[in-house]
């Protein structure tokens, strides 16, 4: 699939910050100054905007986006809209209730936890509920997203070692998702075959294409060159996006200018996620490209 | 409303033929024709003069089957939408403008609501749908909806484009839920098939396979060309031969 900065910018941003709003919800600054949880909750929910905002990017026409909220019974796409509308409207409430009158409402902010990782779980499952695409239709997609945005939420919040725990559960499960994302396409029941009912007969091979030049097809779900540096990007994600927080994260009180410190280690990491994202984009197959002979691998 | 709607009575589809498509491209070009001045946006082309890439909702691929104990084996294979009955395009779209008609069972696409999102394309593994790049809605086929449902063409036009523009009648259009439909007769007679059943779309459309050619016996047609120079050659060409030789 054609990785489109709108999306990576999107799926990165909004995870950290509705990870970042889970936390909040749960009242991790126990007793902090109202400053103190106004700064984190306009932090997330910045974040979380930021990232709405740049997937109407994606939209042809971002002018009809309120739309979207319609269908929430039937399409991830609207569900999460829904959902992320929700949360950002509940933990307005709550981190105003909290940072300016000095209470914490704890149903309000658990309620924001709930929705806001229900928001990244249905964000996801716009990816994982697409049959076409089979390295995104399993459940280590949903689980690596939820996983992301609570392990980078937690940085955020200074959670250090629960954050640096949920880095390595998150790597795990990254990893898993690469591998068996790997094989998914070769593994899926669609090949050239059934596509164009012909398999039974022999190989089928295209003999020749329906067009000349590019289309939306071929630019979209046929790209393939961002798949080029997929080893070193594999490598970059790990090294930045897990290992190299999370040794920081675990080593903090050691570290000179902490604060410094931990706020690279967070750029680290969405650097990191970035790249993993270009890749989750770029790597996946679409059985489209199966009617223009590309077969896996 | 992007639910399902309940299983249609009446289910409008297309019969193709791979037998007898001869890949002439003419549904194509016809589809392109009647469909760019319908009544949503035009199918736009994008710089036509060069790389020339444009918005269209038929396409034919041609396809090579190698075997080892027969002759490869070509075959076109035209593919538009296929009208699933449980078409994933229409269940993701998160605005309701990606629907299926319950009276018909038409997948269509609402322009004036489409935010051009995407995502019915990505979850079409027929790739049967194009994002318009100039108009920024999505495109695919309507079945010629103001052909097949239009009280003041001719009758013969009340088919799909497609069907109409066909040299070689490959292609039928009727209900393929009517048993007693022309289209979904012959649709049984032949062993009409699914394109990518495992996906569980259901597709209306139905392709007839290809029927076998030569069984096996080709003619070997270089040894025909071949001059046949140690020929014995009968009549009075051969009494003339005969007597040539015996002089030389």
């Amino acid at each position: 699939m054609h990785p489109a900065p709108s999306l990576i910018v999107f799926t990165t941003l909004s995870g950290l910050g509705f990870g970042l709003i889970a936390w909040l919800g749960l009242g991790v600054h126990g007793a902090a100054p109202g400053w103190v949880v106004l700064t984190f909750g306009g932090l997330a929910f910045v974040l979380a905007s930021a990232g709405l905002l740049a997937s109407l990017g994606h939209l042809g026409h971002p002018e009809r986006a309120w739309r979207a909220l319609s269908q929430w019974r039937s399409s991830w796409l609207s569900r999460e809209g829904v959902l992320a509308v929700a949360t950002l409207g509940v933990f307005a409430v709550y981190s105003a209730l909290w940072g300016f009158g000095g209470e914490r409402v704890v149903w309000l902010g658990l309620l924001s936890s709930a929705l806001a990782l229900a928001t990244v779980a249905a964000t996801a499952m716009i990816y994982a509920s697409i049959r076409a695409v089979p390295r995104w239709r399993h459940w280590s997609t949903p689980a690596l997203f939820v996983a992301l945005a609570l392990a980078g939420g937690a940085l955020l919040a200074g959670r250090t070692t629960v954050g640096a725990g949920l880095l390595l559960i998150a790597l795990v499960l990254q990893v898993l998702h690469w591998r068996r994302g790997d094989v998914a396409y070769a593994e899926a029941a669609s090949d050239m075959g059934t596509a164009t009912g012909l398999g039974a007969r022999g190989r089928v091979r295209m003999l020749e294409g329906p067009h000349t030049g590019a289309n939306y097809l071929t630019d979209e779900m046929v790209h393939r060159v961002g798949r080029r540096r997929s080893k070193a990007l594999r490598r970059i994600a790990i090294v930045l996006g897990f290992a190299l927080p999370a040794v920081v994260f675990l080593t903090l009180e050691a570290w000179p200018a902490k604060h410094t410190v931990a706020g690279l280690a967070v750029l680290s990491h969405v650097a990191g996620v970035a790249a993993s994202r270009w890749l989750f984009y770029a790597e996946a197959e679409h059985v489209v490209g199966l009617w223009y002979g590309r077969a896996a691998g | 409303m992007t639910s399902l709607p309940s299983e249609p009575t009446v289910k409008l589809g297309l019969v193709i033929d791979l037998d007898t498509c001869v890949g002439c491209h003419a549904c194509v070009i016809s589809c392109k024709e009647w469909n760019t001045g319908a009544g949503g946006a035009p199918l736009s082309d994008m710089d036509a003069y060069g790389e020339a890439e444009g918005t269209f909702l038929n396409r034919v691929h041609s396809y090579e089957v190698l075997r080892d104990d027969a002759p490869p084996m070509v075959v076109h294979l035209p593919k538009s939408c296929l009208h699933c009955d449980d078409a994933p395009c229409v269940t993701v779209c998160p605005t309701g403008a990606s629907f299926k008609r319950g009276e018909d069972g038409i997948v269509l696409v609402n322009e004036a609501t489409c935010i051009g999102c995407g995502l019915c394309a990505w979850a079409c593994p027929y790739g049967a749908r194009e994002m318009d790049r100039a108009a920024g809605v999505m495109k695919k086929c309507t079945l010629c909806v103001d052909r097949v449902t239009s009280e003041t063409l001719p009758e013969a036009d009340r088919v799909p484009a497609c069907v109409r523009a066909c040299p070689a009648g490959a292609r039928h259009f009727g209900d393929l839920n009517d048993p007693e439909d022309p289209a979904a007769r012959l649709s049984a007679a032949r062993g009409g098939m699914d394109l990518m059943p495992e996906q569980g779309t259901r597709p209306v459309n139905r392709y007839l396979p290809p029927r076998e050619r030569d069984e096996g016996a080709v003619m070997d047609l270089v040894a025909l060309a071949d001059p046949a120079e140690d020929a014995e050659a009968g009549g009075g060409l051969g009494w003339l031969d005969r007597a040539l030789a015996k002089l030389g």
